[in-house]
């Protein structure tokens, strides 16, 4: 099964949920209601026809406008893949975990939150993962304004050859 | 000459203070802290090839059992504070070895918003190792700058506070 037809496939069973379709990229892709997108996940991996059995990778992306979540979906079983994306305003952006279908999104829904501030509803540990505890903000956010210290420690450092200064003013 | 059975009756004049800086620095265990690719270089240079052990130099795991502090790698900000619990761990005297561009600077990462750019920020450094990562013929060198450097100090001299201070020649 090509992409494409797991996306019409998700669409008969789920009319409502599925809002786009985009067959003209690299990957081809379909755009989720965030409402559905568990529901959705969970058809994908337990119908026998699709059988999305891996969550290769979970990622987010700031557009400026919004913030996107993609799933890539895999299935080792029919070797086929799938691509999901989920548009999220950028106050607030919060959407339900996918923990329950497949594990593996626990700590890749933690890296999200960590960098770009989306926060999984009913996820079992919403922590940071890679960033300090107590870090002011989401990096990969565009809008990311970069502390000029952390505890103390200037992240400023003269330079002759970059000015570092002129970067982070 | 063979010196079996001639050393003992032999005796060696030395000052104080020069004996405790050569004990101290035929004895520079260093503490195990690889941060990044350059503690592949680290390792090479504890291993058979380099073998920074005939200069008395031998890993510890713990920072409580060493002298010598080999920042090997990229420092974060997160770890950042932790370099500077185990630096405060470690007895005295004390020594840091910066190893490689990005503890010295920051490096190729030093723009990035995660990174201490140097971890002289945090800890003083004894010497500097440049290099991406700095072959063990580098690290090796880095550790005889130190042992130099340690050769001139005076631990015994008094200073005018009442407290003894390491005085530094170099």
């Amino acid at each position: 099964m090509n992409p494409v037809q797991v996306y019409e496939r998700t669409k008969e069973r789920f009319p409502a949920a599925v809002l786009e379709v985009v067959e003209k990229a690299i990957n081809p892709f379909a755009v989720v209601d965030p409402a559905a997108i568990v529901d959705v996940c969970r058809f994908l991996r337990d119908d026998p026809e699709t059988a999305m059995d891996c969550l290769s990778n979970q990622s987010g992306v700031d557009y400026k406008d919004r913030i996107e979540v993609v799933y890539h979906l895999f299935s080792y079983r029919l070797r086929h893949n799938a691509v999901l994306k989920v548009k999220l305003p950028r106050d607030n952006p919060a959407v339900a975990t996918v923990e329950t279908v497949w594990k593996s999104a626990n700590w890749m829904e933690r890296e999200i939150f960590d960098l770009l501030g989306v926060t999984f509803d009913g996820h079992s540990d919403m922590r940071r993962l890679l960033m300090p505890e107590d870090w002011p903000g989401y990096p990969l956010r565009k809008d990311f304004v970069e502390p000029l210290e952390y505890h103390g420690i200037s992240t400023v450092r003269d330079s002759a050859i970059i000015r570092l200064d002129a970067k982070k003013k | 000459m063979p010196l079996l059975n001639t050393l003992p009756e032999y005796v060696l004049t030395t000052k104080t203070d020069e004996l405790l800086n050569w004990m101290r620095k035929s004895s520079l265990w260093y503490m195990l802290f690889g941060l990044a690719c350059c503690a592949i270089e680290l390792m090479h240079t504890g291993g058979p090839r380099a073998d920074i052990d005939r200069f008395g130099a031998a890993p510890r795991a713990s920072a409580r059992q060493s002298d010598l502090m080999i920042v090997a790698g990229t420092l974060t900000l997160k770890m950042a504070l932790r370099t500077r619990l185990l630096y405060d761990q470690m007895p005295d005297p004390k020594y840091v070895i910066s190893m490689g561009s990005c503890s010295n600077c920051g490096g190729l990462f030093q723009l990035a918003y995660s990174v201490c750019d140097g971890v002289d920020k945090i800890v003083p450094v004894d010497v500097y190792v440049p290099g991406c990562p700095p072959r063990p013929e580098a690290l090796t060198e880095g550790l005889l700058k130190l042992q130099e450097k340690i050769m001139t100090e005076r631990w015994l001299t008094r200073q005018s506070n009442g407290h003894t201070q390491v005085v530094s020649e170099a």
